[in-house]
C-alpha cells in the first residue's frame, strides 16, 4: 500500500490523481477468522489495528452492517478530552489521548488532531467548587488541568458573553489545554486502512443476525452474507449493543436514546477553542471548515431511529446563544442524530460476558469519540488475553452487581 | 416531537411530559431472597427493545399522571397510550 507522504502527494499530482489506491480492501468475509468484531466503527476499527498491531493476531474481520464512517464515528462533534473526575475514567480516557497525540504518525493517516484546548464553564458557586475539585483529581493523576477566572475566558474567547448580568454568569471555567478536536472520519478511515494493510478484512454490507454458541462457547456470528465461524467475538455496535446481546441470551444495562448535532454555515474564524457548559447545556467549536460545531444533550426517549425531537434542538440553540449572543443570526446548515446507549453509571463497559469468547465494547453514552484509541487498545488486549487490562478492568459488566460503579454521571459536572 | 395522547388530558405536545423508560417492571417482592446478579438484573438491565415497545410516560406539567405509551423505536410512532391501571396490563404493572 502507499505510504502517504507529501511526496506521494507530489507524485500523485504529476499523474492527474489517477493512480491513488484503494484506502482499504472491501473484503468478503472468509469461512472462519480467530476473531470477529462486529461493527465498523471508530472503536471496532481500532480495536481490530491493535488486535493485529499489538497481539499478532492477523486472521480475524470487521463486519459493519453498513459502511465504514456511517455511524457514530461521523456523527459526534469530534471533542477528544481527558479530564474526567475519578481515576478509574480518568486513566483510560489520558491513555486514549496519549495515543490521539502520536495517532496520525501511528497510522499513517492525517487524522487531524488539533489540541486547541477545551473550556468547561462555571456558571454557578458549586459548578466553580466541582471545577476546582475535579482539576485537583485530574492533576494528581497527572492530566493537565488548570482553572480559570472569567476574565482570562474573555481574554481567550473575545466572543464569549461574561456579563455578569447574564441570567447564568460565566464565573470560571477548566481548561485542558492539551484537549482539541480531530476530524471524526478521517479516524474511521485511518484505522481501516492500517488494519486492512495488517491483513484485517473489513466486510462492509454485512449485518449480524445471530450470535451461534455451542453451550457457553462462542461458535460463530450468522451474518446477512453467510454463517461465519469464530471462536472470539468483540461486540463494538454502540446503540445497537442491547440487540446483539439478546442474540446471545445477554441483557444489559443500557438505553438507546437519539442523540442530535448541528453544523452551522460556514464562518471565517471566530472560535479557535472548544467551549462547553453543563449549566446551560450545549457545546461548540469551529471546524477548520468554518462551520459552528454544536451539540448538547440526548432526547429523554428511547430511540433508534438517528433523529430526535425539536424543542431539544431549540433548548441546545438556547444554550449557544446564551454564551455567544452574536451567533444568533448565524444560520444552521445540518442537523442529524445517532443513536447512544446509555449506562446507569455514564461509564463504559469494556468486558467479558457469561458467554466464553463473547465480549462487549459498549455503553459509552454520548462521550465515545474522544476514547476511540485507548478504547481499541484496551478492547484488543481484552479479546486477545481473554481478561481486561488494569485500564479496563473497573469497566466490566459485573461492576452491575458487585456495586463497584464508577459515578461519572453525578459527580464530574462535565458533559460528556 | 411527538404529540403524545394523554389518556387523561389528549394529545399535548412532548415537552409537556417526562419520560420513564421501559414499563412493567416488577418490582422483587422478596428483595432478601435475591443474590446480586438477580437484584442487579432488577435494578440495572434493561429491555432496551428495538422496535415495538412499552414505556412509561408522565404528564409532569399536566395532570402528573403516569402512564403506558406502546411506540416504536426505530420509527417513533405511538401506537397506543393507556392508563397505568386498565384491567389488561394492571397484571404486568409494579405493585
Amino acid at each position: 500500500m502507499n505510504k502517504y507522504s507529501a511526496f506521494s502527494l507530489f507524485k500523485n499530482a504529476l499523474t492527474n490523481n489517477k493512480n491513488w489506491q484503494a484506502s482499504w480492501r472491501d473484503a468478503s468475509p472468509k469461512v472462519k477468522y480467530d476473531a470477529i468484531i462486529v461493527g465498523g466503527g471508530g472503536h471496532g476499527l481500532a480495536t481490530a489495528y491493535y488486535l493485529a498491531k499489538n497481539h499478532g493476531m492477523r486472521n480475524i474481520a470487521v463486519v459493519e452492517k453498513g459502511w465504514i464512517g456511517g455511524g457514530n464515528t461521523a456523527r459526534n462533534t469530534t471533542i477528544v478530552r481527558s479530564n474526567y473526575l475519578w481515576t478509574e475514567s480518568s486513566l483510560l480516557y489520558e491513555k486514549s489521548l496519549k495515543l490521539w497525540e502520536s495517532l496520525s504518525q501511528d497510522i499513517n493517516f492525517n487524522v487531524m488532531f488539533s489540541q486547541r484546548g477545551v473550556y468547561n464553564l462555571g456558571h454557578t458557586l458549586q459548578d466553580m467548587r466541582d471545577i476546582e475539585r475535579r482539576v485537583s483529581a485530574n492533576q494528581l493523576n497527572g492530566i493537565d488541568a488548570e482553572v480559570v477566572n472569567a476574565q482570562q475566558i474573555k481574554e481567550a474567547i473575545p466572543l464569549i458573553n461574561t456579563s455578569e448580568t447574564a441570567r447564568y454568569p460565566i464565573l470560571g471555567a477548566s481548561l485542558q489545554r492539551r484537549a482539541g478536536v480531530a476530524r471524526h472520519d478521517a479516524v474511521a478511515w485511518g484505522y481501516a486502512r492500517a488494519a486492512s494493510e495488517l491483513g484485517v478484512d473489513i466486510v462492509q454490507q454485512c449485518e449480524v443476525t445471530g450470535i451461534r454458541k455451542n453451550g457457553p462457547q462462542v461458535t460463530g456470528v450468522e451474518t446477512t452474507r453467510g454463517y461465519i465461524e469464530t471462536k472470539k467475538v468483540g461486540v463494538v455496535v454502540a446503540g445497537h449493543a442491547s440487540v446483539i446481546a439478546d442474540m446471545a441470551g445477554i441483557r444489559l444495562p443500557l438505553e438507546s436514546h437519539p442523540l442530535q448535532a448541528y453544523v452551522s454555515e460556514p464562518l471565517k474564524p471566530v472560535l479557535d477553542t472548544v467551549v462547553m457548559s453543563n449549566a446551560v447545556h450545549g457545546y461548540v467549536s469551529q471546524s477548520d471548515k468554518g462551520e459552528l460545531v454544536i451539540g448538547a444533550g440526548i432526547d429523554s426517549y428511547i430511540g433508534y431511529g438517528q433523529r430526535g425531537s425539536f424543542h431539544t434542538i431549540e433548548h441546545c440553540m438556547q444554550a449557544i446563544i446564551a454564551l455567544f449572543p452574536n451567533f444568533s443570526r448565524v444560520r444552521m446548515l445540518r442537523q442529524w442524530g445517532g443513536i447512544v446507549d446509555v449506562s446507569p453509571d455514564a461509564c463504559p463497559i469494556l468486558s467479558k460476558t457469561p458467554v466464553e469468547g463473547l465480549y462487549f465494547n459498549c455503553g459509552w453514552g454520548t462521550g465515545g469519540f474522544k476514547a476511540t484509541p485507548g478504547s481499541g487498545w484496551a478492547f484488543a488486549h481484552t479479546i486477545a488475553n481473554n481478561q481486561p487490562h488494569e485500564l479496563n478492568a473497573p469497566f466490566s459488566l459485573d461492576r452491575f452487581s458487585t456495586g463497584a460503579l464508577i459515578d461519572e454521571h453525578g459527580a464530574a459536572a462535565v458533559a460528556h | 416531537m411527538l404529540l403524545i395522547k394523554c389518556p387523561w388530558c389528549g394529545e399535548r405536545d412532548e415537552t409537556e411530559f417526562s419520560y420513564g423508560g421501559e414499563a412493567a417492571i416488577k418490582r422483587p417482592l422478596k428483595p432478601k431472597d435475591l443474590n446480586d446478579e438477580q437484584w442487579a438484573d432488577y435494578l440495572f438491565m434493561r429491555k432496551n427493545t428495538r422496535g415495538l415497545f412499552l414505556e412509561q410516560w408522565n404528564h409532569s406539567v399536566g395532570c402528573r399522571q403516569w402512564f403506558l405509551v406502546e411506540r416504536n423505536t426505530i420509527t417513533y410512532e405511538i401506537i397506543s397510550t393507556k392508563r397505568i391501571n386498565s384491567d389488561a396490563l394492571n397484571s404486568e404493572v409494579p405493585q
